[in-house]
C-alpha cells in the first residue's frame, strides 16, 4: 500500500531572496533520487507540503512548470513555525516535498481560448507556472490572446523579475506589470490590480480569465469583471485553507462538503458561489 | 456461520484463553463507566454495560500516533528521511463492541480508505482488527441508532454478534474470521432452538420498545446555503463553550493534526485527533481564520455531519446515533433536536 503521506527527500539547489522585505525567499529543489521525479508528475495549479524534520510540514504551490524540467521550484513567505526554519536553511540542505496535490488550472479546458492570468502580491507563484507552461512552444498554439496583469505594492516586492521582464519582450504574450503607487526609476504601470484590469479591459468572448491574488484584490477585480460581462464560468480562482493531510483526509480545509486540498484548490467562480464563504 | 452458547463464566475464560491468538479489549469497569481496555492479567471484562463512556475508536485510530520516525545527527547518512514507524498490526479483537460502534467504523472508513487515496495506518489497523459485538439489551435515553440506519442489535460490519440471554451468552458467528475466532475458544455448545428463540424473542422485544425518532429523512434535499445560513445557528451554540468534548467521543469525528517532536537528535512526526471546535484548527499563516466565531464552529461540525458528508457519500448522517455528545455535552447541546431544525428547515 501506497503510503500518501511521506514525502520524497529532496535537496535545496538554490536558493533566493525575492523581495526587498526579505519576506519571500525562492527554494529550488532537487530529487535526491532521481526515479522520485517521474512519480512527481504535476501541472501548474497543484501544489505540495513541504517536509522539514523537526518542524513539519506547510503546502506551497508549485511555481515551477513542468516544462522546465526536474528541478521543483516553490517560494515561500516567512510567516509560521515551518517557514521561519525554511528560511534560514542553505543550498545542500536536505528536507522532504510530497505531491504533486490538488487538482490544477484548467488547461485542458482552456485551449483554443483567450486567457487573461491576473495575480496580485506573492499569490502569482502557480500562475509563474502556468504562463511558463503555456509559453512553452509545444503548448502556445493551443491557446489565443494572453494577458498577464501583475501587481504589487512596490517594485521590491514584485517576484520572479527575470521571467516577466522576459515575457515584456515577446510578441506573444501582453504582459502588464503594476506597481501601487509611482517611484523613482519605476517606467512600468502604476496603479491598483482592478483599475489596470479596468484599463486593459480584457473582453470575455472566448476567454478565461484566472484570478489569485490577496482578499481586497479579488474584491475590487470582481466588479470590473462583472461590468466587462464576464461570468462566474469563466472565472477561475485558487483557494488557500489551512491543510494539514492535503489528500482530503484530516478534515481540516473544507470550505462545505468541498476539500481545498483534494477537491481544488482550483475552483471556477461558478462553483464558489454555490459554497459557504469559509476561506 | 455457527452459534455457540457459552455460560458467563465458560465466555470469560475462553477470552482469557485466547489472549496468545489476538490482542482482546474488552470493556472494564473504571469508577462509574465502563471503557475498553487491553485484556490482560488480572483485568475483569465487565459485560453488563450501556455503552463505554469513550468509544473504542482509539483501537483503530490512536488519539496519538507515531507516523514516521527520524534523525537529526548530522553525520548520519540518513539524517533528515523520514521512515515510517514500526506499527504493531497482530490480530486484535474488540469483544463487546456496541452495534452503533461498529456502524461508525464504516463510517469513517469512507473517509480513510477511499478510492483516491488509502491511510495505511488505519486501514491495517483496522483490517486486523475483528469486532466481536454486543447487542444492546437496554438502550439508552439518549441512543438513536435506529434513525441513522443501525439498531440494538444490528449486524453490518460485524465478524461476531453477541446476545446476553441473562445467564449465558449466545455468539452468532457472521464472517470467516468470526467463525475462526469461535472455534479458537474451544469452549461453550452449539446453541439449541430454545437458546435461538430467545435470542430473537429478545431481540424483538428490544426493539420494540426503543423508538427514538430522530427523522433526518429530509436533509439530502437541502441546498447547502440554504442551510448554512440558516438563523438557528446562533441560537444552536450560544450556550457551547467550544470545550470539543462532543468531538472527541465522536465515534466518527476524524480530523487530525500533524505535528514534528524532536527529543536530543531524534524525531517523530506525529498525528493527533483535532476538533473543529477549537479556533487554531482553521487559523492561516497569515492571520486570517474563516471560523473566528463560535457558531461559525458549531455551525461546522453539524453541517459536516447532517449535510456535507450526506451530499458527498449519499448514504445517510455522518453520525452513528450512540448519543454520547447528547449525554456529555456540558452545556446539553442535543444533536438530534439540531438535526430536526436542519431537517424541518
Amino acid at each position: 500500500m501506497k503510503n500518501p503521506y511521506i514525502p520524497y527527500p529532496v535537496r535545496i539547489s538554490k536558493t533566493l531572496v525575492e523581495t526587498e522585505d526579505k519576506q519571500l525567499k525562492s527554494f529550488w529543489l532537487d530529487f535526491i533520487n532521481p526515479d522520485d521525479a517521474k512519480g512527481f508528475e504535476y501541472t501548474p495549479g497543484q501544489f505540495a507540503e513541504l517536509s522539514v524534520c523537526g518542524f513539519g510540514e506547510v503546502p506551497i504551490g508549485i511555481a515551477s512548470s513542468p516544462t522546465e524540467g526536474d528541478t521543483l521550484l516553490f517560494t515561500v513567505n516567512k510567516v509560521g513555525h515551518v517557514t521561519r526554519k525554511l528560511h534560514n536553511m542553505a543550498e545542500g540542505d536536505i528536507m522532504g516535498v510530497r505531491g504533486p496535490l490538488g487538482n490544477s488550472y484548467p488547461l485542458k479546458e482552456m485551449e483554443g481560448k483567450n486567457v487573461v492570468i491576473v495575480a496580485g502580491g506573492f499569490a502569482v507563484t502557480t500562475l509563474r507556472a502556468t504562463v511558463t507552461w503555456i509559453l512553452h512552444p509545444d503548448n502556445r498554439d493551443k491557446y489565443g490572446k494572453i494577458d498577464f496583469i501583475y501587481g504589487a505594492r512596490t517594485p521590491g516586492l514584485l517576484l520572479y523579475e527575470d521571467q516577466w521582464s522576459e515575457w515584456q519582450k515577446r510578441d506573444d504574450i501582453d504582459c502588464h506589470v503594476t506597481i501601487d503607487r509611482a517611484v523613482d526609476g519605476w517606467n512600468g504601470l502604476v496603479g491598483f490590480v482592478p483599475t489596470i484590469c479596468e484599463q486593459v479591459a480584457p473582453k470575455p468572448d472566448n476567454a478565461v480569465a484566472l484570478i489569485c491574488g490577496p482578499p481586497v484584490m479579488i474584491r475590487f477585480t470582481q466588479p470590473v469583471f462583472d461590468k466587462l460581462g464576464w461570468q462566474p464560468e469563466q472565472i477561475v480562482m485558487s483557494l488557500e485553507n489551512r491543510m494539514k493531510c492535503g489528500i482530503g483526509i484530516c478534515g481540516r480545509c473544507n470550505v462545505g462538503p468541498e476539500y481545498v486540498c483534494k477537491d481544488g484548490p482550483v475552483f471556477t467562480k461558478a462553483q464558489l458561489d454555490k459554497l459557504p464563504a469559509e476561506y | 456461520m455457527k452459534t455457540t452458547s457459552f455460560t458467563k463464566q465458560e465466555w470469560d475464560e475462553a477470552l482469557q484463553g485466547l489472549s496468545d491468538s489476538y490482542r482482546i479489549f474488552v470493556p472494564i469497569r473504571e469508577g462509574d463507566f465502563h471503557m475498553f481496555r487491553p485484556l490482560e492479567n488480572g483485568i475483569k471484562p465487565d459485560f453488563d454495560f450501556q455503552n463505554t463512556r469513550i468509544s473504542p475508536k482509539s483501537i483503530i485510530y490512536p488519539q496519538s500516533e507515531r507516523m514516521f520516525e527520524y534523525t537529526l545527527e548530522p553525520e548520519d547518512p540518513e539524517a533528515n528521511i523520514l521512515k515510517e514507524a514500526p506499527k504493531d498490526y497482530s490480530p486484535r479483537a474488540i469483544v463487546g463492541i456496541r452495534p452503533c460502534d461498529v456502524h461508525a467504523f464504516r463510517i469513517v472508513q469512507r473517509n480513510f480508505d477511499n478510492p483516491e487515496f488509502r491511510d495505511p495506518w488505519w486501514v491495517k489497523h483496522f483490517e486486523s482488527t475483528i469486532l466481536v459485538g454486543l447487542g444492546c439489551n437496554r438502550p439508552c435515553s439518549t441512543c438513536f441508532c435506529t434513525s441513522v440506519g443501525g439498531g440494538p442489535f444490528h449486524e453490518e460490519g460485524l465478524d461476531i454478534m453477541v446476545y446476553d440471554l441473562g445467564d449465558r451468552f449466545l455468539a452468532k458467528s457472521l464472517t470467516e474470521k468470526g467463525e475462526d475466532f469461535l472455534n479458537k475458544t474451544k469452549a461453550g455448545a452449539p446453541a439449541d432452538q430454545p437458546a435461538l428463540q430467545a435470542a430473537e424473542d429478545l431481540k424483538e422485544s428490544v426493539e420494540k420498545a426503543f423508538n427514538p425518532n430522530v427523522t433526518m429523512d429530509h436533509l439530502h434535499e437541502k441546498a447547502v446555503l440554504d442551510l448554512f445560513n440558516a438563523p438557528f445557528w446562533e441560537e444552536v451554540a450560544f450556550a457551547c463553550i467550544n470545550c470539543g468534548t462532543c468531538t472527541y467521543l465522536c465515534p466518527t469525528c476524524w480530523c487530525f493534526d500533524i505535528q514534528d517532536e524532536v527529543f536530543a537528535k531524534q524525531g517523530d512526526r506525529i498525528r493527533n485527533w483535532d476538533s473543529c471546535m477549537f479556533p487554531l484548527f482553521t487559523l492561516e499563516g497569515s492571520g486570517h481564520n474563516p471560523r473566528t466565531k463560535k457558531f461559525q464552529r458549531v455551525r461546522q461540525r453539524f453541517m459536516h455531519k447532517l449535510k456535507y458528508y450526506v451530499d458527498k457519500y449519499q448514504d445517510g448522517v455522518q453520525c452513528s446515533g450512540c448519543g454520547r455528545c447528547v449525554r456529555y455535552c456540558p452545556v446539553n447541546i442535543d444533536i438530534r433536536q439540531v438535526a430536526a431544525l436542519m431537517n424541518e428547515l
